[in-house]
């Protein structure tokens, strides 16, 4: 690895990494790429059965078809979240074929992904690219994992293959329902999901694609949220999916007392700042705050009789409740937390499918992130400057993905609802231990005891200027929560070995998490 | 009797906000184990407070191990004084954490008692943030949430609690042990700033007066709230609540109370109606505040809501609550109506004229305006401003 450049966030990076160059991040806005998109290799109608089958006889067989070889790049999508059981076949038909040192692209890792920790100390794979959550995260931090893991958000992985940034050998797109030409629905079958939007960029740039489903049924497989034109082969497996684990039967609400005050806080906010009017639109997540806030916000909408005109998702029972109820014009779905999402984007013509390319691409001519009036997120923590961490703990350990986080900061209101301490752990800190959103795109911090809005945003302090929400500083919420918690916090101590890189949207580095020494 | 080991607190996979620690007799050199969940932020403070807590309970010759789940210090300190107290019981020595200023402020005999959140008070967690719902008073509870065995151990931790939380200006109460027990509860948690001590399963007035006793001893002037949850104790309702100038209110327990009658608590309650009015009728004729039990399905909003105006239309001022999101509703419930509203605009109006033109006495619809009644009025306004 090269030595270390201090980047314009004030965070030292590398600039190369694996023998790639990477640039260190300029400030939002100002890294503008010159030149042309990355392309995929030529195909031609003349390598594929003019019958349409696409189907290989095994796993093994296909990905031997496909040319897996030591060193390759296999990518995979989150959309079976927990419930994914394609991957340990992939690997195992991997190890079957003799492979080695295998780079894996996944969109997000989840807790059954933690045994592959196996294959890290194998050999089978050398890293792991993209995103790592849980005990994958663990693993890396403690510096286990050879390489160094660049993480990107969802929008940033696409632009990542749209750019030629990353590049994926072989694509595995699990497939709740698929035809032998290789369309591929995401709400047939059993093991349906809702979209399949983040295979949409392997579908497009990766060199080989094979689609693999449980549920084959006769052409045309539709909604064909992947379409077969892209896809080189199929494979019939026996389960791909464990269904409860994709999504639960019913998503719930949280009862943490702490959580709805600050669920509550944020719906308020939206409210009085006057975000919350006829055809505004908002995305909240399926988190415990997240959820709640729209729990509240929905019944203010109703209250005020307010229809919104879209709502992004994740979506859950709640948004389709508010969908079928008029509350809402549209959903704009990213993924389905539920069954009812999963029924809801199937039946109703108003529940929309989308993909990275249409939310969040940053090489794009645009994309929705900026038209949504507000977003509620979570983080790890926020720092006095608005900076916020979502990858590490306090402790330096990698606990999560980027996910969509980053792209939707662009949002006309980013609001983060965060607790001002865990336990024991501070939230609102001196310096994030890992930046990952520049605090410019952070308009309002809502906890617990009170909420901060970023300085910049004048025009909702004016708005808020006769609130009886509790307006403080983040200074102030700091100090408060450091006080109850018996002082500042130590930092974590770490080794001077980077193990990952936090990429911002445009493919800039933002941050290097190095490996903790505890 | 003593042992050589002796354990206090709480672990595992659950348990947040709090810590488990043993101290054993050193063979040899003492030694110290911390495992903790914030080792990487706070372990060499937490290193530092087991090593001072120790010296200053003449402890530090033990051995000690302390698993952190989280605890904030006066946590950390209430666990390690409960373990060092069990393995030694005659140590007589005891760690207190500075008083936090923020944690001092006064009550008064009429401030509105309209929620009262219960806090098991074994379980550090549930306290750091429940002033943040703004409850009109928080319970710290010694008595039914806490099991026989953690008694001891409980009321360290209120006590350090009650030192060191900031439960944002609600009033503070503790819900003791029934006497005698109760009354080695009020020993040790009088001088720590209690504003209320809530005294359970009350049958007559002795107790209140043997309570009152005890305070006056100990020169401090907290107030009480008998609570009433048996035939007997309601049947007493009028000697107990005039039975000390402390008393502030009284309520009533209607799980135990429909218990002693030997008959299920329906939600309608018709089977409490006699003694609810009883604890009413006495609880007016002695100028103090009558105060429902709790509503315990806290999952039905609406049904506490219902519950809740029912109370109010009977002449109580305040409920129970088991969760944070039941204090809004209740609250609501107990709102202030118009009339009231204005009532109480026409005191605070006339009691000003009356200060300005120097009158002594002040009137309003006929009635005598006293200080107590104007303060009260005061505040219904200020809740109508809040709210």
């Amino acid at each position: 690895m090269s030595e270390l450049i201090e980047n314009a966030a004030g965070r030292f990076v590398p600039t190369q990494i694996h023998a790639r160059e990477f640039i260190p991040y300029q400030g939002v806005g100002k890294f503008i790429p010159q030149g042309r998109k990355y392309a995929p290799p030529i195909r031609s109608c003349a390598h594929y059965p003019a019958d349409g089958n696409k189907v290989a006889p095994s796993l093994v067989e296909a990905l031997h078809r496909a040319g897996l070889a030591d060193g390759m790049t296999i990518s995979s999508h989150h959309h079976f979240r927990d419930g994914d059981r394609l991957m340990a076949q992939v690997f195992a038909a991997a190890t079957e074929l003799g492979v080695r040192d295998l780079i894996w692209q996944p969109t997000a890792t989840f807790p059954c992904h933690a045994p592959f920790t196996t294959y890290l100390e194998n050999g089978l794979i050398h890293h792991i690219e993209g995103s790592l959550n849980g005990p994958l995260g663990r693993f890396a931090s403690k510096g286990k994992m050879r390489g160094v893991s660049v993480l990107r958000s969802h929008g940033g992985r696409y632009r990542a293959l749209q750019d030629g940034d990353a590049h994926v050998d072989i694509a595995v797109i699990a497939a709740p329902a698929a035809d032998a030409f290789g369309n591929a629905s995401g709400v047939i079958g059993p093991s349906a999901c809702g979209p399949l939007g983040f295979a949409l960029a392997d579908a497009q740039y990766a060199d080989h694609v094979i689609v693999a489903t449980d549920h084959l049924i006769p052409f045309p497989c539709y909604p064909w949220h992947i379409q077969g034109n892209y896809v080189d082969q199929v494979v019939v497996l026996d389960q791909i999916g464990d269904p409860a684990r994709i999504v639960s039967g019913t998503t719930q609400v949280t009862r943490s007392p702490d959580h709805l005050l600050i669920a509550e806080y944020a719906a308020r906010f939206v409210r009085e700042a006057g975000i919350m009017r006829p055809e505004f639109s908002f995305q909240a997540g399926a988190g415990g705050i997240s959820l709640a806030f729209t729990v509240f916000l929905r019944d203010m909408m109703a209250e005020a009789g307010v229809k919104a005109r879209f709502i992004r998702g994740g979506s859950t029972r709640y948004l389709v409740e508010m969908l079928e109820r008029g509350l809402t014009d549209y959903i704009l779905d990213g993924q389905s937390f539920d069954l009812e999402g999963v029924r809801s984007l199937r039946d109703n013509p108003a529940h929309l499918d989308t993909s990275p390319f249409t939310s969040y691409n940053y090489h794009g001519k645009g994309n929705f992130a900026g038209l949504v009036d507000c977003v509620v997120l979570g983080a790890t923590e926020v720092d006095v400057d608005f900076n916020a961490n979502v990858v590490t703990h306090s402790d330096g350990v990698i606990q999560h993905g980027i996910g969509g986080w980053q792209d939707t900061l662009f949002a006309g209101c980013t609001i983060l609802t965060v607790p001002t301490f865990r336990d024991r752990v501070p939230i609102i800190r001196e310096r994030v231990t890992t930046l990952c959103g520049p605090g410019e795109l952070i308009d309002v911090v809502v906890t617990e005891r009170g909420i901060a809005i970023n300085p910049r945003r004048v025009d909702l302090i004016d708005a808020l200027r006769n609130t009886r929400l509790p307006l403080r500083s983040l200074a102030e919420l700091k100090a408060e929560a450091e006080a109850i918690c018996g002082g500042a916090p130590d930092t974590p101590p770490t080794t001077e070995r980077v193990i990952s890189v936090v990429t911002w949207v445009d493919g800039t580095v933002l941050d290097a998490i190095r490996q903790v020494s505890l | 009797m003593e042992g050589v080991i002796a354990t206090a607190g709480m672990h595992g996979g659950d348990v947040r906000s709090d810590c488990w620690v043993q101290v054993e007799e050193a063979t040899g050199q003492p030694q110290l184990h911390l495992t903790s969940r914030v080792e990487a932020l706070y372990g060499q403070s937490i290193r530092t407070l087991l090593r001072e807590t120790l010296a200053a309970l003449g402890a530090a010759d033990l051995s000690v191990t302390l698993d952190d789940s989280g605890a904030l210090p006066y946590t950390i300190t209430a666990r390690i004084e409960a373990a060092v107290y069990r393995l030694r019981p005659q140590t007589g020595s005891t760690v207190l954490p500075e008083m936090n200023s923020i944690t001092q402020y006064p009550t008064n005999r009429q401030r509105l008692r309209r929620s009262r959140l219960y806090l098991p008070g074994n379980t550090p967690k549930f306290f750091i943030n429940a002033g943040l719902h703004r409850p009109d008073g928080v319970i710290l509870d010694l008595e039914d949430s806490v099991p026989a065995t953690e008694k001891d151990t409980a009321r360290l931790l209120v006590r350090n609690a009650l030192r060191a939380v900031n439960f944002y200006d609600a009033e503070k109460m503790v819900r003791v042990n029934a006497l005698p027990v109760g009354l080695d509860d009020i020993r040790l948690l009088a001088p720590h700033g209690v504003h209320v001590f809530l005294l359970p399963k009350v049958e007559s007035s002795d107790e209140v007066v043997a309570v009152d006793r005890l305070l006056t001893q100990l020169g401090v002037d907290s107030f009480l709230i008998p609570i009433l949850e048996s035939a007997k104790g309601v049947l007493h309702a009028w000697p107990i609540a005039t039975a000390s100038h402390r008393v502030v209110a009284l309520a009533i327990g209607l799980e135990d109370y429909t218990a002693d009658l030997g008959t299920p608590r329906t939600v309608e309650g018709r089977e409490s109606l006699w003694a609810r009015s009883q604890v009413i009728n006495a609880a007016r004729a002695a100028g103090v505040q009558p105060l429902t039990s709790v509503f315990s399905n806290i999952d039905d909003q609406a049904a506490l809501l219902a519950w809740t105006k029912g109370e109010r239309s009977l002449g109580f001022e305040g409920a129970g609550c088991l969760h944070p999101r039941q204090i809004a509703l209740i609250h609501q419930a107990f709102a202030p109506t118009l009339d009231e509203i204005e009532k109480a605009k026409h005191i605070v109006d006339a009691f000003n004229a009356a200060l300005t033109g120097g009158q002594g006495v002040v009137r309003v619809e006929g009635m005598m305006v006293d200080a107590p009644v104007v303060a009260r009025a005061r505040q219904l306004l200020q809740t109508v401003h809040e709210s």
